[in-house]
Parts: structure tokens; sequence; C-alpha cells
């Protein structure tokens, strides 16, 4: 039976006891996407999770769509070969920050310079949760736990940063708590043709609480991203953003507001949404949370489509005629 | 013009060796081609330096062709040249040692300069010191005439005259050989379409040295082969890895699946990637991923949205694979992995053949993770595997390991090409929901595979994975005891498929008491070495293995039926130490692993001292 639009979250969810810790923030983040599904108006059969290794990884098993839970670090490796081979179908990884920076770090850039129309959602908890409680790629310098117990030697990645470098069409951050931000960044990662990259601030209460807390309990840290408008954040949106001469970007209390960077995440050149990455909750004690950048590029799925409709179009596939091109003789 | 006595030959074997930059594969090519429309049985060996440009003149950039045709049918391309041309002193110093005494050899005169020599590592010049005595020598300064030909052509620097020289070699062994020249005539015209004066000056250079052979008194005959009476059809010549990538679309248009190649460049398996991508007419997708593991998952993505997902590599891109082929295991997606062989260890020698990656890809996984291995025995038997491999990948919904090397790869030889038709088509067989609870675990009684659900199949969602899984319904398990059966189940359906393939073959036409078992790409030169030990009047019988996972059924029952048995590898007891674990039989190896095809004799006096003993 084919389904449609009109299917709400419970549908999503599968048979299986969810065996995340309580209070992990994968829970949240799962119930948004159980949510949002809905209203993807994708039928159900045309969805795939596909995952790596970790804890974030298990989702696939609670979502009623196809799923594969795979190997570490490989799933964007495995969804571009599903995405190419399949058009038709709405493609998302879920891997995490250890699963997608460090071993699948390869494969993360690559499909995100493809373009390949996969969504990549990766939550970030700046630490390897699965494997209880190792520092990972995006842990900041220093950072104690049971591998580097007087602090990691190791300079982190900024998952941003990184992602707008991999020219990255499609790039944005969220908050699991924040789940109205967070169905609306899904909304438009969906609506993107092409890679999307959404990175989720993601809190492992067990191995590294409160890694976000200076975004998710203060909210007054989150500089919220809206193209087309100046950007400011803050009570009464009393703190904004300013362009520097050199390109890189500071913050500001607000004065006058035409002195702020206005926002546009379609921009082609990718230089400002790159000065938005580098503030950090380490360079400014805030982040900007939104859609860094969202521009058309061609796809890779639908360029190799193209070829393939061309090649075909010129001359349809003939086996036999193909074995017999070339020098042949007659015995 | 008098003509020259015609002397009869049964076959020959002639080798083209030169700088790099010299021409000697186009060459090569191109005497094949001549040879194979005569009609003779022919098999080829391209040698070439893994080395792009390797310096001009050095050793390590001299690049080879080998050349087997006869009147009746051949399985090698030959131990030992019965002719070499060699054009430069580097050439001549890596391949005289394979000429035997009386051996005819034709160098390029002027290519040996003090400079070459030198960058040979000739004290002397060999042609004027007696190191040729005991070859028929043709020393022919083959440069200055090709230049001295060509001077009339306008439009063409004096280099480009002097690249011609290896045309000039090809039309002087054309015309001692007797093969027709109109073909070689129409290649270089079209090759060369946009520079017409390029190729009128190819042209000529062929022209001029074939007639050089007509009037020329340093020969004194001309041989000619007669053709080989071969079974009648419509044949071409063709490569093992041209003859994979058609049986990889052979396959995929008799299963209706569309063929997804994930590959990422390595010699000597890159031209199968290069072959396929250019028949995207076919709905071939390739993929040219970022490395080996990102190609292997890409195809294995592929595979699980309903194509026929493959990919290609050689030895160090295999053992990258290894990690996504387990997966593939315990998904029971189908996948078909191409291994080219080379030698190794590590990057070993890339452009060398090899069979040292049989227990690699036996074993070479975490844990029990069994994989059905075909081999290849021939370069037009890389179709055949391929059909083969894929068949058994969508029917069992498993990775399959195909095996090739780098001779296969390269190698080339006379195809009777395959009645289309005629080639059972492959049933994918995708499950669809049917009204009653899916399990994506619950296996086919007979074959022991699971339904292949693919994504876009209403009402059959369901979630697979890496972790054990529960036999039927597929969900995460940890029991025991599940783990347990589903690890014997993987395995019973993986030695249940000895049921679906061929028994084992024996040559044995005298009631012999040994047995040589051979697999893979040495084919050629063991049964070729069975040939000679036969007719030395000895009794020895032959199987060849193209399944080596499962081993065909009565596989025990033909080595427990000999006294002796022999296993030539290029690998130091592979094969051997399978069979005897498997079988309890105590076979011997014969084992030389030095980057190249056996050679027939060795082999045969490796069998005929066996048998004696
Ligand atoms: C090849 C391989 N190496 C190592 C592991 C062990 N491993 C499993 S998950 C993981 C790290 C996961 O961290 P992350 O991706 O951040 O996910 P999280 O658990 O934090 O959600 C590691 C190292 C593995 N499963 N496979
Ligand atoms: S270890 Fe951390 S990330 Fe993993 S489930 Fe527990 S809380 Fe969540
Ligand atoms: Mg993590």
């Amino acid at each position: 039976m084919a389904t449609n639009g009109k299917l709400s979250a419970k549908d999503y969810k599968t048979d299986q006891e969810v065996r995340w810790c309580p209070g992990c923030g994968d829970y949240a983040i799962l119930a948004a996407l159980q949510s949002f599904m809905p209203e993807l108006e994708v039928p159900k059969e045309k969805i795939v999770f596909v995952s790596g290794i970790g804890c974030a990884a298990r989702f696939p098993y609670y979502m009623e769509t196809y799923g594969m839970h795979s190997i570490h670090g490989r799933a964007p490796a495995i969804a571009t070969g599903l995405a190419t081979s399949r058009p038709d179908l709405s493609v998302w990884v879920v891997t995490g920050d250890g699963d997608s920076l460090s071993i699948g770090g390869n494969h993360l850039i690559h499909a995100l310079r493809r373009n390949v129309n996969i969504k990549i959602l990766m939550f970030n908890n700046e630490i390897y949760g699965l494997t209880k409680g190792q520092y990972s790629p995006t842990s900041p310098l220093g950072t104690r736990t049971k591998s580097t117990p007087m602090g990691s030697l190791d300079w982190p990645f900024n998952p941003l940063s990184l992602a707008i470098g991999a020219e990255a069409s499609f790039v944005a951050r969220a908050i699991d708590t924040d789940r109205a931000h967070l169905t609306q960044t899904l909304r438009a990662a969906a609506a993107h043709r092409g890679s999307s990259f959404v990175e989720i601030f993601q809190n492992c209460n067990i191995y590294n609480d409160g890694a976000f807390d200076f975004v998710r309990e203060d909210k007054e840290n989150r500089i919220y991203l809206e193209h087309g408008k100046p950007i400011r954040f803050g009570a009464e949106g009393k703190k904004g953003v300013r362009q520097r001469t050199d390109g890189s970007v500071e913050l500001v209390d607000v004065t006058d507001e035409s002195e702020l960077l206005v926002h546009n995440a379609h921009h082609v050149e990718p230089s400002a949404a790159f000065a938005l990455s580098r503030l950090t909750q380490s360079t400014a004690n805030a982040t900007p949370i939104g859609i860094f950048r969202d521009v058309e590029r061609p796809v890779y799925d639908d360029l190799m489509a193209q070829q393939i409709a061309t090649a075909h179009a010129e001359q349809a596939g003939d086996i036999g005629a193909l074995l017999q091109a070339g020098d042949t003789w007659t015995i | 013009m008098a003509s020259k006595p015609v002397e009869q030959l049964d076959s020959v074997v002639i080798r083209f060796a030169g700088d790099s930059g010299d021409g000697m594969q186009l060459t090569g090519g191109r005497f094949t081609s001549e040879t194979a429309l005569i009609g003779n049985d022919l098999a080829t060996y391209p040698d070439f330096p893994a080395e792009i440009r390797a310096p001009a003149g050095s050793l390590p950039g001299v690049s080879g062709f080998q050349l087997h045709f006869a009147d009746h049918d051949i399985l090698t391309p030959g131990d030992q040249p019965n002719v070499l041309v060699a054009m430069n002193p580097a050439a001549l110093k890596t391949n005289l040692n394979d000429l035997p005494p009386s051996g005819i050899l034709v160098v390029d005169k002027d290519a040996f300069t003090d400079r070459n020599l030198t960058k040979a590592g000739y004290g002397g010049n060999p042609i004027e010191d007696g190191t040729l005595e005991s070859y028929e020598v043709h020393a022919i300064p083959l440069t200055s005439m090709t230049i001295e030909a060509l001077k009339d052509i306008e439009g063409i620097t004096k280099r480009e005259a002097e690249r011609a020289k290896n045309m000039f070699a090809l039309g002087l062994m054309s015309w001692l050989y007797g093969r027709p020249t109109e073909g070689t005539i129409a290649f270089l015209e079209s090759k060369f379409a946009r520079r017409p004066e390029i190729a009128a000056a190819n042209v000529k250079a062929f022209q001029t040295g074939y007639a050089f052979g007509e009037t020329t008194e340093a020969f004194a005959v001309q041989y000619e082969v007669k053709p080989a009476t071969m079974k009648p059809g419509l044949y071409r010549n063709i490569t093992g890895n041209q003859a994979l990538a058609y049986g990889l679309i052979a396959a995929s248009v008799k299963s209706g699946l569309p063929l997804f190649l994930g590959a990422y460049p390595i010699t000597p398996a890159s031209s199968v990637l290069e072959e396929l991508a250019r028949h995207k007419n076919f709905g071939v997708r390739t993929f040219q991923a970022e490395d080996e593991i990102a190609a292997v998952g890409a195809a294995l993505g592929a595979s699980f949205g309903g194509s026929l997902g493959v990919s290609t590599s050689s030895g160090p891109g295999i053992v990258l694979k290894q990690e996504t082929i387990g997966l593939g295991i315990t998904l029971e997606l189908p996948l078909v992995i191409v291994d080219v062989q080379r030698a190794g260890p590590s990057t070993g020698m890339p452009t060398k053949p090899e069979q040292a990656d049989l227990l690699g890809v036996m074993f070479g996984r975490n844990s029990e993770s069994p994989v059905p291995v075909i081999a290849a025995a021939t370069p037009s038997d890389c179709f055949d595997a391929a059909l083969e491999a894929a068949r058994i990948a969508v029917k069992y919904r498993t990775p399959v390991f195909l095996l090739s090397d780098a001779y296969l790869a390269n190698g080339s030889e006379p195809w009777l090409l395959p009645d289309v038709d005629a080639i059972p088509p492959i049933e994918p067989g995708f499950a669809e929901a049917n009204g009653e609870d899916f399990q994506p675990y619950r296996r086919d009684e007979q074959t022991l595979a699971r339904p292949w659900a693919i994504p876009g199949t209403p009402g059959l969602e369901h979630r697979i994975g890496g972790l054990e899984k529960q036999d039927v319904t597929g969900n995460v398990s940890y029991d025991p005891d599940n783990h347990d059966l589903m690890v014997r189940l993987r395995a019973q359906k993986v030695a249940g498929i000895a049921q679906d393939i061929p028994e084992l073959e024996v040559d044995d036409p005298d009631g012999a008491e040994m047995l040589v078992l051979s697999w893979g790409g040495t084919y050629g030169s063991v049964a070729a070495a069975v040939r000679r030990v036969r007719g030395a009047g000895k009794k020895v019988a032959h199987a060849h293995l193209r399944y080596l996972n499962p081993f065909p059924r009565n596989t025990g029952e033909i080595l427990r039926a000999y006294d002796k048995v022999l296993v030539p590898e290029i690998n130091l007891g592979q094969l051997q130490k399978l069979v005897r674990a498997e079988f309890l039989v105590d076979a011997t190896g014969f084992n030389l692993v030095r980057g190249i095809p056996f050679r027939a004799g060795e082999v045969a006096d490796a069998i005929g001292a066996m048998v004696d003993s």
C-alpha cells in the first residue's frame, strides 16, 4: 500500500526499544525528525536513513523507513551509491562527530564537494559516546577524557568551517532541544537539492554533559541567522555581528543597524559564511544558529543521470553489437 | 621482383621490445590484429613498466609485447621468443636472456650509441664485440632508414619522422611472416586522421619496412604460419579486462539490474573502470571514488537500492575494502568485488602478475565471513567469470570475489563470440509485499538466500545493519545461540553454492596416477605443460579450478583418486594449503613468485620429475 503525506510522527516509530541513555540529546532529535517526516510528503518507502557507527548512528533502527546501520565513517560513501543510483529516493545520513570527522572525514568532504543529493545530519557531542568517552576531533584543545588524562593535544575541527571549505552547498546548525528551529532547519535541508550538512549540537549527558550549555541554556548567546536580515542577537537584539574590512566578523553592541552584516545565505562566495562559522564558544562565547549557506550547484546524481540519458539517446546499449565492435573475423 | 623462398612454421613467438616511448604496445597490437585476421590462434602478453616514461634509454623504461601465433590451438604467449626485436641497447639487455641460441634478433643499429650503451650498462657495443655471436643477428639502421624514407613528406619534424621507426619494424616483421598490411594502413589513417602528414609518414615507414624485407639480402627466407583450425564462428581478439567489463555489462543486461561500478584507479584494474565508463548507454554508472573504501561502500549502497553493485581493484585496494565486504556479508546483499591481482606485498610490482591474494580474499576479514570466490582462467574467460560472479551474487544475496591478474588483464587471445541470446537470464527476484508479515531474514529454503527488498517497495520498510541480527526478523540480537546459528547459516549458504556450480572436470586421457591441480590465470601455462609431458610419453591428469569457494562438490573425490597431486601456483602454496586442509590430501606445491607468468617448460619439468618420482 503506497503511503501519502497524511501520516503522523507515530507512523515513523519502529517497534524497537530506543536504547540511548536517559536524558541523551539524541531523543529530542529523533522526536523532531519523526514529527517532521510527514511534512516531507515523500512516501515512507522512498525514505532511507543510512548511518555509520556510534550512539548517533543507531538512529535508523528507530525510524520506520528503509534504513542501513553500516560501518564506522562510511555512511556518506554508501549513501552516495544509493542516492546516485536511485534519484527517486530521499536519502538521509545520520552521523556523529567521530564518525564523520575522524574515520569518515574523507568521505564527508568528498560527498560535500560532489554535491550528492543526501542530507547529512551530524550529531556533534564533542565526544566519542559509544566507545565510552574518549575525546573526538571536535573536542576543544585540552579536553580531559579517559584517553587524554592530561588533556587532548590536537586542535579541533570546526565542522562548519570544514564543510564550507569542502564546497558544501548547504550548511546549517541547530540545537537538539530547540525543536522549532531544528524542524525549520530540517525543512530547508530537505528542500535543498544537493548535499545538505546540518550540525546539531547534541548533549551527551553521560560523557560530556553541558558541552553546549553556553547556547543550550543561555539562549542569549544564540545568534539566529535569517537570510536578508542584519544579524542581531542577545536580549532585545542589542548585540550584532559586524564584518571587518579583512572579511572576518566580530560581535558589537548595536548602535547603528546599518553597520551590521546582512546575512546572505545564497551568496555564491562562501567567505561571509566562513567568517560566521568562526564565531564559536571559544572565540565569541556565542555562535550562529541557522542556515549559513544555501546555494545552488550542479548535483552529482543529476549530472550522472543526464550523461546516461544522453548516451542512451545517442545509441541504446545493445550487447550483441558491443561484443562485435572492432576487428572481427569469421572462421 | 623474384620472391624469396617461403618456409612453413607451425608456431612463432615474437617479442617487440623498446623504450616506453617507442610505441611497442601499439606495434604489438597491430601485429596481433594482422595475425588474427589470418586466422592463426594466438596469445599475447604485454609487459610494461609501472613508470609512465622512465628516463629514455634506461633499463626500467623498457616496454615489451610478446605474441605467440600458430597453426594449431595454443594456450600461452610462449615461454621464449623465436624472434626478438630490440629497439635500443636497454631493450636488448633486459630481453636477450630470454632468446634461445640461434634465435632471430633484429636490432636498431642506430640506437646503439655510446650514450645509450652506457645507460644500458654495456661496456662495449654488443653488436660488434661478439656478445651476440650465437644468434641470427640483423643489425639494421632502422632510425636512419626511416628518416631517409620520410624525407619527402612535408610538414613533419625530424623527431616525428624518427618516431615512425616502430612502423618500419612492424612492416619488416609483417613481411617476414607474411601478414596482411591493409588493416594496419587503414588503422594508421584513422588514428592520425587529424594529422594526415603523420598518418602518411607512418604508412610510408610501414611500407618501407615491408619492402626492405622483400629486397634485402639479410633475410633469405620468408615464413608462413597457416591458419589454425578453430571452431567456426565469429571471432575477435580480447584482453581480460575488456572481457571482464563486457561480462559485467552482460550481467546487467541479463538481470535487468542497472550496473553500478565503484572504483578507485589502480594498476592493473583501472582499465575495467575506463572501459565501463564508455558504456553509459547501457545505463552503467561508474563512480570514481575518493578511495577504495568509498568505492566499495558506494557499490554496496547501490546494491541496497537494487543495482548490481560492483567494485574493482587490485591487492592494496582490496585490503581497504575488506571491512565493507564484511558488512555486505552480514547484510546479505549482492556485490561483486574484482581483484585483478598484482605482485605484492604492499605496492610490490604493480604491473606484474601474481596469485597471492587467494587466502586474503578467503580469510582476510574479521570473524567468520565466508565469500564465494571465482577465478578467471584465460583472458576471454573473464567474460564468463564475471557473468557467473554476478549470477551467484544476485541469487545468493552475497558479496562474491572475482579473481583475475595482471597477466589475464592485459593479455589477449581470440574469442569466439558467445550467442548473447543463449546466455540465461539472472532473476533478481525482488521482494514485494504480499499481505504476509515481511521478515528481512526469512530465508529461501533451498538457497538460504534472504529477500532483497529494495527501498521504494511499499510496505517492506525495514532496517538492516552490521550488528548481529536475529534469525528471521533481522532485529538486533546479542543472543548467544542466535549468533551461533547465524554464523552457521551464513557459512551454509555459501557452502551450498557447490550444488549450483559445475563439477570439476579432469582431463585424464591415459588413466594417470598423478594429477596437476591449477587455478586462475595459470591455466594456459599449466595446460601447455601437461601437453608437453604427455608428448614425452608420460601420463598426467589435469584439473583446473574456476571456483575456489566453495570448491566444486566432487573436488575431494577427484583429489583422492590420484596418488600424487601437484599444485602449481604463483604464490607460496595458497591453494595447496586449502586443499590440504579441506581434503586431507598430500598435495605438493610448485611455486615461483617472480611477477611473471609460468613458462610452460618449467611447469612441464616439474610435472615430469614428479611423474617419475
Ligand atoms: C573500524 C572501527 N573502528 C572503531 C570503532 C569503534 N567506535 C565505535 S563508535 C566510535 C566513535 C563514535 O563517536 P561519534 O561518531 O562521535 O558518535 P557518538 O557515539 O558520540 O554518537 C568508535 C571509535 C568501530 N566501530 N569501527
Ligand atoms: S553515551 Fe552519550 S551520546 Fe551515547 S547515548 Fe549515552 S548520552 Fe547519548
Ligand atoms: Mg560523538
